[in-house]
């Protein structure tokens, strides 16, 4: 199974800025000071191997969308925020004439989530097939109604696509292609659900928009059995751990901190920080990143939990 | 968890010792509460001395949150000092340290509080 992430940004997509550019090529400009370069292959190498993620590349800036690849003809993947629209010309460009299978599981049904699918190609495409599986009551007025005037010139009728709601439940396994997806309540507000995916002795676990309440030894211990032994944890570290319980508590999101204590009680493998604060620079994530891998050095107990940050374009094969 | 605590004028130092994790912060946070009254009575600041805490979680943090709230509802307020290396460098990457004012040592704390709290702590 290879996780594709098509967009890994929380609540507002964002962009680099003209700043932003300047401020990457002042940084890169000084790093590569007193270096020659006889080729566009030696400069390319160098912005590759020798700067900072931050200063070379970009964490970007689409909403949440993320592929799980189990390499056939029928497609998987997480919410539908603005990376839907990268993601739909892949479909596109892989299937050719042939028409395309689409899962599209919903952790909910908020407008970062949902904002990407009146763009998503394979839609608009008869012979299609798409299924939207949620458990919210919610999932398909969601759907239509932003797709309606005076939101969008093309109504949800108008898709070529056959499209089928799934309404789910909390807590109950279901198979689809061979594949195990067990929805799971999270606290949010108007409740997100995560899902833990499983194939082949792989599993997944696909959980943003979720507060840990610390205090709360029941959700806590609950949140650990959904993640016992996953390989990968795409988890919510929108906030710093100081934020998330004061200024936005309640505000329905995670940290970086909680996601490596929760992942090394659960003895998971890889931890991937996902649904970044649209304000935050790639300096700031990369420095939470940072500091999410040393706090999992400081506390190790057992195996070492490998730390990645999300960015648009990233692959994680498992 | 037993709260050593010492007053020097204007302020009381309070000195938690060993974990604070999931497994003790609610015992942590009732004691705290406890000292917290004390401040209140006796209009004073209550500087938590880390110096014998070895590691803190994220439970453990949002119990000083909480005590911080508490303290300025009730106009007075909570400095941290003296925290072992590892517990500084989790204060750090917690942010924490944005949120609590945290002093290398005890003494600098003190002096924060007020010129009465550092001359009590240097006569001994």
């Amino acid at each position: 199974m290879r996780v594709r992430f098509w967009g890994t940004r929380g609540s507002l997509p964002v962009g680099l800025t003209v700043a932003d550019v300047r401020d990457k090529l002042a940084q890169a400009l000084v790093a590569a000071s007193g270096r020659r370069f006889d080729s566009y292959g030696d400069a390319y190498e160098f912005a590759r191997d020798q700067l900072p993620f931050s200063v070379s590349q970009t964490f970007g800036g689409h909403t949440s969308c993320v592929e799980l690849d189990i390499g056939r003809d029928e497609y998987f993947v997480c919410d539908m925020g603005t990376g839907a629209r990268a993601f739909g010309d892949h479909i596109a460009a892989r299937q050719g004439d042939r028409p395309a299978t689409v899962h599209i599981f919903m952790s909910h049904m908020h407008w970062d989530h949902i904002m990407g699918f009146p763009f998503f190609g394979p839609a608009y495409r008869r012979g299609t097939n798409i299924r939207i599986y949620g458990c919210h009551q919610v999932l398909e007025q969601a759907f239509r109604q932003q797709m309606a005037p005076p939101c969008f010139p093309v109504l949800f009728d108008q898709l070529g696509a056959d499209i089928e709601f799934v309404r789910l439940r909390a807590g109950y396994p279901f198979e689809i292609a061979g594949m195990r997806v067990t929805p799971q309540l999270q606290r949010h507000s108007g409740d997100s659900y995560g899902f833990r995916f499983e194939l082949a002795g792989r599993s997944l676990v696909y959980t943003t928009d979720s507060e840990h309440k610390l205090e709360d030894r029941a959700q806590t211990e609950a949140i650990v059995a959904f993640f016992r032994d996953a390989d990968l944890v795409i988890f919510d570290a929108m906030y710093s751990l100081a934020e998330a319980i004061s200024v936005k508590e309640d505000w329905g999101h995670s940290s970086n901190v909680v996601g490596v204590e929760l992942c090394q009680r659960a003895n998971v493998k890889h931890l991937v920080l996902f649904h970044h604060e649209p304000a935050n620079s790639d300096a700031a994530i990369e420095g939470a990143l940072r500091d999410a891998r040393r706090l999992e050095e400081l506390t190790r107990g057992g195996a070492p939990l490998r730390v990645s940050a999300a960015h648009d374009g990233l692959e994680i094969e498992l | 968890m037993a709260l050593e605590h010492r007053s020097y004028g204007s302020a009381r130092v309070v000195t938690p010792g060993g974990r604070l994790d999931h497994d003790n912060c609610d015992a942590f946070q009732s004691d705290l509460a406890a000292e917290l009254d004390a401040c209140s009575r006796d209009s004073a600041a209550l500087v938590l001395d880390m110096s014998k805490i070895e590691y803190v979680s994220s439970a453990g943090l949002r119990c000083l949150m909480i005590a911080a709230r508490q303290a300025s509802a009730r106009s007075s307020r909570v400095v941290v000092s003296a925290p072992q290396a590892v517990v500084a460098e989790i204060l750090r990457i917690s942010r924490f340290n944005l949120v609590l004012p945290v002093f290398a040592t005890t003494r600098e704390a003190l002096a924060s509080v007020s010129p009465d709290a550092l001359a009590a702590f240097d006569r001994g």
